[in-house]
C-alpha cells in the first residue's frame, strides 16, 4: 500500500483507450464498474471533442461478481456491433478485471463469432503496466493484429511507394500538444520531399494497417508510444526507424539527417543539408535568439525540468546546448524507461531525478530554487506556492494545455514556439524579482493626489542619474515609492542615498 | 385531501449503461465541509486518477484526502492489510492529526473482501482516532449516493445525550444564530420556537446554504437541534431514540434507514427544499409534524416567483429531457414542470420510493395543476438508447453528463452540465434563482448567439 496523492501517468486501460479512440470508428469497451468510464469526460472536455467518445462499458456490478460476466460482455459486444458498425472494438480490462481473473479472452472469441467488427482483447495488466506503456503495447497488438489479418486475406502491400514515404507513428488522443506536433511534422515531410504513408494512430483506419509496409521508414516522434509497432514492423519487414524527436533546433537537424542517410540508404540520394541550414536560419528564430542578448542575460540561469522522458529530455538538451543555461536537474516519471533518459541528459545537467512522486519533485524544487521550472501541471503549482514561474511541458495537463491556437512543440514552428515559452517564464519571473526589488506591486495606496501633479520634492542630479539607471518598466514605481518615502520622512531633496534608503526601507 | 399516488408515475428500468461519476468523489466535497476530517481512499490507480482530474484545482491545495493504493502484494495478500494501513493512518495522524479518518473502501477492496470494518474499531483503538468505515464504489452505488453511505457511516457515530454533557456547547449552529448576543438574550429567543421534540437534519449542504434554512424554520418557531454533518467532527449533533429527523437531499436514502432503524428515530417523509414549491412543501410537512400551524409561507413563495419572473419567461413552454446521473432529477424536474416546463424523460440512477415518496407526490400533484402529462421516470437509463429518443424528440434542453455535452451542443442541442447542480447552492427560497440560473444559460447563450448560422457543427 502506498500513500499516494498525485500521478504523473494515469492507469493502464487509459492508455488503451487513448489509442482505441484515436483510430477512426473504432470501439472501446471497458470491462469496469460504473463510473470508470471517466475517460469520456476528459476526451470530451480537454480535447473540446464534437463527436461521442467512441468508448462504452460493459458494467461490472454486483450481479457480475456473483454470476460472472460473461453474458454481458458478450451481449455489449454484438450490441455495440449492431449498433455502431465499428471496423474493430478493443476489450479494455481495468483494475477490476484484473483481479476477477475471467476469461475475457474467450469472450472476445465468442463474441467475434456473431460480430461483423474485429474484437480484440487488450493485453494489458493494470498492476504491471501504465497509460504510456499500455498505449504502446496496444498499438502495437492492433497493427499486428492487421498485418497479421492480411497476410492470411494476401492482401498485405510490401511494395514501397515510388517516391520516398513514412509512416509517423504515435500520434494520440490526449497526447501533449500531439494535434499541432501532426501538422508541422506533415509540413516537415512535404519540405523534405517526403509522402506521408499513413499517420499512426490519430484518424487512421485499420484498414490503412495493411499498406503501413509500403513506406520507406518509420518515423516515431514520441520515446512512449509507437516504439514497441516500429520495431515489430522493423523485424517483419526490415523497416527502418527514425526515432530521433525533432524537437530543438539541435535535434531538429540530426532527425532530419537520420532520415537522410535511411532514405539515401535505399537509394533516394536526398541532400537535406540546404534545407536544414536554410530553415535553422530563415524559419526557426532558435538559432537567432540564442545570439540575441535577450539570451545571453539568461546564461548560467538556474533551470530544473521534469515531465515524461521526451519531453523533459528534449527540453534538457535546449535549455543546455541551444540556451547556455544551467539545468540543475533533470527528472522524469518513467521509471520503467528511466536508463534511456539517463542516457539522453548525461553531461546536459548536474543531476537525474527519477520519481513518480511529486513531493519529492517539490522538495527537490525548493531545495535547488531555480529561476525556472519547466514541468507539468503540478510543478506550475509548486512554483506559484514558491513563486517560481513554470513552463508546462507534458502532461498531465489541463485544459489550457489543450489550446486552439497552433502551438507545436515539435519541428522548426516548434523552436520558435519553445523560445517563447522559456524566454516568458525566465523574464516573468525576472520581472517579479525586480518589482519586488524596488518595492512591490503595491499601487493602491495614493502617494499624491494626481501622480503627475507639480510635486515638492526636488531630485538632485545625482539622484536622478541612479533613477534613471534602474530598468524602464520598474522606474516609475520605484520613484514614486522613492517621493512617498522622502514625504513620509519630511525630506524634499533626493539623493542617491535616499533613493537607496527608500529601497531599505521598503524591502524591511 | 385527495393526492395522486405516486404509482401512477410510470417507473421504467433500463440496463444501466450510463455515465455518472464514482460515489467516491463525494470526498471533494465532504473533506471540504467537515473540516477536521480526512478521507482516505482504499484503491487503486483507477480510482486515483479519477478524483485527481474530477476535483481539478482542489487537488493543488493540499486536500484532506489520498489515495491508499493498492499494490500487486496487496491483492494477492502477501502483505498484512492492517499492518499496511496502520502504516499510513500513523503517517496521516503525523502530517495531519485529523479528528476522523474516514475510509472509503472501493470496487477493489469488495472484490478482494477486504474486511474493513473489522479492522477499523481495532485501529482506532491503537492510534486514538475514530476510523469511519464507508464503502462508496462503483459496483453498488452513483456519484451522490457516495455522501449517503458516509453519512450513514457517520450516523452511527452521532452522540447520545447522556454521553455529551454540555449540549448547549456542542450545537454549533444555535452558537451561529446565538453569535454575540447575550445570554438572557438567548433564553429568551428560545421562548420564540415552539415547543416540539427535536429536529435533526441531514445531509452536506454549503454554510450559507445550512444558515438560511435553519433561519427559514426559525421563522415557524422550529428549532433545529443538529445537522449531520456538522462543520466538524467533534460536532455531530446528537441524536436520541424519538428524534425527529429530515432529510434535505433525494440520494440520503440509507442515511435515513439507519437514523430509523439503529437510531430510532422518526422520519419526516417531505419533498426535498429545492425550489421555492419544494421548500414550502418542506416546511409545511415539518410543521404539520409538530402541529405547528405555518405563517406566511404562501406569500413567500409568491415573492419568490415574481422574482423569478424574467428567468420564467425564458423557461415556459421549453422541453427538457434528464438524462440522469445524480439522483436531484425528480426534484428538479418537479420545479421545472411548476416553471411551466415540459419534461419528457427523467432519468435517475435510483429511486428509492418509500424516500422519495412525498416528492414523487409532489411531482404528481404538480404535473396535475399544470396540465402536464405524468412524465416516465427511467431508472438505471441506458445513455445510448436515451441518446436515440433524444434525436426523436429534439428537446429545448438537455440535461447531461459532460461525457455526452460537447458532442450534443455539436449537434445543434442545448446542453446543461447535470454535476453543476450538485455543486451550486440550490436550497431554500432564497436559491431558487440560481436553479433557473443554471437551467436557463444555455438558453441566454443561444439568445446571445442568434442568427449566426452555425449550430450544427459536426
Ligand atoms: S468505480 Fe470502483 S474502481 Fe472505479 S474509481 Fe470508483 S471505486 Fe475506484
Amino acid at each position: 500500500m502506498k500513500l499516494a496523492y498525485w500521478m504523473y501517468a494515469g492507469p493502464a486501460h487509459i492508455g488503451t483507450l487513448r489509442i482505441a479512440s484515436s483510430f477512426q470508428n473504432v470501439h472501446g469497451i471497458m470491462h469496469a464498474p460504473l463510473g470508470d468510464d471517466y475517460f469520456n469526460v476528459m476526451r470530451s472536455m480537454l480535447e473540446r471533442e464534437r463527436d461521442f467518445t467512441p468508448v462504452t462499458a460493459s458494467i461490472v456490478d454486483r450481479h457480475v461478481l456473483a454470476r460472472g460476466s460473461q453474458e454481458k460482455v458478450v451481449d455489449n459486444i454484438t450490441r455495440k456491433d449492431s449498433e455502431e458498425h465499428p471496423d474493430l472494438i478493443v476489450l479494455t480490462p481495468t483494475c477490476t478485471s484484473s483481479i476477477l481473473q475471467e476469461d475475457l479472452q474467450n469472450f472476445v472469441q465468442r463474441a467475434s463469432l456473431s460480430t461483423t467488427a474485429d474484437v480484440i482483447l487488450a493485453d494489458v495488466n493494470h498492476y504491471r503496466v501504465n497509460e504510456l506503456q499500455a498505449a504502446d503495447r496496444t498499438l502495437d497488438q492492433i497493427v499486428q493484429f492487421y498485418i497479421e489479418k492480411a497476410r492470411r486475406q494476401g492482401t498485405l502491400s510490401t511494395t514501397k511507394t515510388p517516391t520516398p514515404s513514412v509512416n509517423i507513428i504515435g500520434l494520440t488522443t490526449l497526447g501533449f500538444h500531439n494535434q499541432h506536433d501532426c501538422r508541422e511534422l506533415k509540413h516537415l515531410m512535404a519540405d523534405l520531399g517526403i509522402q506521408v504513408n499513413l499517420v499512426l494512430p490519430a484518424g487512421a483506419s485499420v484498414h490503412d494497417l495493411a499498406r503501413l509496409p509500403q513506406a520507406w521508414f518509420n518515423l516515431v516522434p514520441y520515446r512512449e508510444i509507437g516504439g514497441l509497432s516500429a520495431q515489430y514492423l522493423a523485424n517483419e519487414f526490415g523497416m527502418p526507424s527514425v526515432t530521433i524527436t525533432p524537437m530543438g533546433v539541435i535535434e531538429t537537424a540530426r532527425c532530419i539527417r537520420a532520415i537522410q542517410s535511411v532514405l539515401n540508404e535505399q537509394g533516394a540520394d536526398v541532400n537535406y543539408e540546404p534545407l536544414i541550414e536554410h530553415q535553422t536560419r530563415d524559419v526557426s528564430q532558435a538559432a537567432w535568439f540564442s545570439r540575441s542578448i535577450d539570451c545571453q542575460n539568461l546564461t548560467g540561469k538556474k533551470a530544473v525540468v521534469f515531465g515524461d522522458n521526451t519531453h523533459a529530455a528534449a527540453m534538457t538538451k535546449i535549455l543546455t546546448r541551444e540556451m547556455g543555461i544551467h539545468v540543475v536537474w533533470a527528472g522524469t516519471y518513467c521509471k520503467y524507461d528511466a536508463d534511456w533518459f539517463r542516457t539522453e541528459v548525461t553531461g546536459l545537467c548536474d543531476e537525474v531525478l527519477i520519481t513518480d512522486d511529486h513531493t519529492v519533485v517539490g522538495d527537490a524544487i525548493a531545495r535547488v530554487e531555480p529561476a525556472a521550472i519547466f514541468g507539468t501541471q503540478m510543478e506550475r503549482h509548486v512554483g506559484k506556492r514558491l513563486n517560481i514561474p513554470c513552463g508546462v511541458i507534458a502532461a498531465p495537463i489541463h485544459i489550457q494545455d489543450f489550446p486552439v491556437g497552433y502551438r507545436p512543440f515539435l519541428g522548426y514552428e516548434g523552436t520558435n514556439q519553445l523560445v517563447d515559452l522559456i524566454y516568458n517564464s525566465f523574464t516573468l519571473g525576472m520581472e517579479d524579482h525586480l518589482l519586488e526589488i524596488f518595492g512591490g506591486h503595491d499601487t493602491k495606496e495614493v502617494i499624491h493626489k494626481g501622480l503627475s501633479a507639480a510635486t515638492d520634492l526636488t531630485w538632485t542630479t545625482d539622484g536622478l542619474a541612479e533613477l534613471n539607471k534602474i530598468p524602464g518598466f520598474v522606474r516609475g514605481k520605484v520613484k514614486r515609492n522613492t517621493e512617498k518615502f522622502a514625504r513620509e520622512q519630511g525630506i524634499t531633496e533626493i539623493t542617491v542615498e535616499v533613493l537607496y534608503a527608500a529601497k531599505e526601507a521598503v524591502g524591511a | 385531501m385527495t393526492t395522486t399516488a405516486p404509482n401512477a408515475l410510470n417507473v421504467e428500468c433500463e440496463t444501466g449503461n450510463y455515465h455518472t461519476f464514482c460515489p467516491i468523489s463525494c470526498v471533494a466535497w465532504l473533506y471540504q465541509k467537515i473540516e477536521d476530517s480526512f478521507f482516505l481512499v482504499i484503491g487503486t490507480k483507477t480510482c486515483g486518477y479519477f478524483l485527481q482530474n474530477a476535483m481539478g484545482v482542489m487537488i493543488f491545495a493540499e486536500p484532506r484526502y489520498a489515495m491508499a493504493e493498492l499494490e500487486e502484494g496487496d491483492i494477492s495478500a502477501q502483505l498484512n492489510d492492517y499492518e499496511e494501513l496502520k502504516r499510513l493512518c500513523l503517517q496521516i495522524k503525523r502530517d495531519r492529526n485529523p479528528s476522523v479518518i474516514v475510509w472509503i473502501g472501493t470496487c477493489t477492496t469488495e472484490i478482494i473482501k477486504m474486511d474493513l470494518e473489522g479492522l477499523a474499531p481495532k485501529l482506532e483503538a491503537e492510534i486514538g482516532i475514530p476510523i469511519v468505515v464507508a464503502r462508496a464504489n462503483g459496483l453498488d452505488y452513483a456519484f451522490t449516493q457516495g455522501e449517503d453511505t458516509v453519512l450513514a457511516a457517520m450516523a452511527a457515530r452521532c452522540p447520545t445525550p447522556t454521553a455529551v454533557t454540555n449540549t448547549e456547547e456542542r450545537n454549533p449552529i444555535q452558537r451561529l444564530l446565538n453569535f454575540g448576543k447575550k445570554k438572557e438574550e438567548v433564553q429568551a429567543e428560545a421562548s420564540q420556537y415552539h415547543d416540539h421534540p427535536p429536529l435533526v437534519l441531514f445531509g452536506s449542504l454549503p454554510d450559507p446554504v445550512v444558515t438560511q434554512l435553519t433561519l427559514e424554520l426559525k421563522k415557524q418557531g422550529i428549532q433545529v437541534s443538529g445537522w449531520l454533518p456538522s462543520k466538524r467532527y467533534t460536532e455531530l449533533p446528537v441524536v436520541d431514540e424519538g428524534y425527529y429527523v429530515a432529510g434535505v437531499n433525494p440520494f440520503l436514502s440509507r442515511t435515513a434507514t439507519t437514523l430509523m432503524r439503529r437510531r430510532k428515530c422518526n422520519l419526516i417523509n417531505a419533498p426535498f427544499p429545492i425550489g421555492p414549491d419544494g421548500t414550502r412543501a418542506w416546511v409545511e410537512a415539518l410543521c404539520t409534524t409538530f402541529g405547528i400551524e405555518p405563517q406566511g409561507l404562501a406569500e413567500r413563495e409568491a415573492q419568490t416567483w415574481e422574482k423569478l419572473a424574467d428567468y420564467l419567461e425564458l423557461v415556459r413552454g421549453k422541453s427538457v429531457f434528464f438524462m440522469g446521473d445524480n439522483l436531484l432529477e425528480i426534484s428538479l424536474a418537479r420545479f421545472l414542470i411548476r416553471c411551466g416546463m415540459r419534461v419528457h424523460e427523467i432519468g435517475i440512477p435510483y429511486m428509492d420510493k418509500r424516500y422519495q415518496a412525498a416528492e414523487l407526490n409532489l411531482l404528481s400533484q404538480t404535473c396535475a395543476a399544470m396540465d402536464h402529462p405524468l412524465p416516465t421516470i427511467v431508472e438505471k437509463p441506458d445513455n445510448y438508447n436515451q441518446l436515440q429518443r433524444i434525436k426523436a424528440l429534439q428537446p429545448d434542453l438537455v440535461i447531461t453528463g459532460m461525457a455526452h455535452a460537447n458532442p450534443l451542443e455539436a449537434r445543434g442541442m442545448s446542453t446543461k452540465w447535470s454535476v453543476e447542480f450538485t455543486f451550486a447552492q440550490i436550497h431554500g427560497f432564497g436559491n431558487a434563482r440560481d436553479i433557473l440560473e443554471l437551467v436557463t444559460r444555455p438558453l441566454r447563450r443561444n439568445q446571445a448567439l442568434a442568427g449566426l448560422g452555425w449550430q450544427q457543427l459536426v
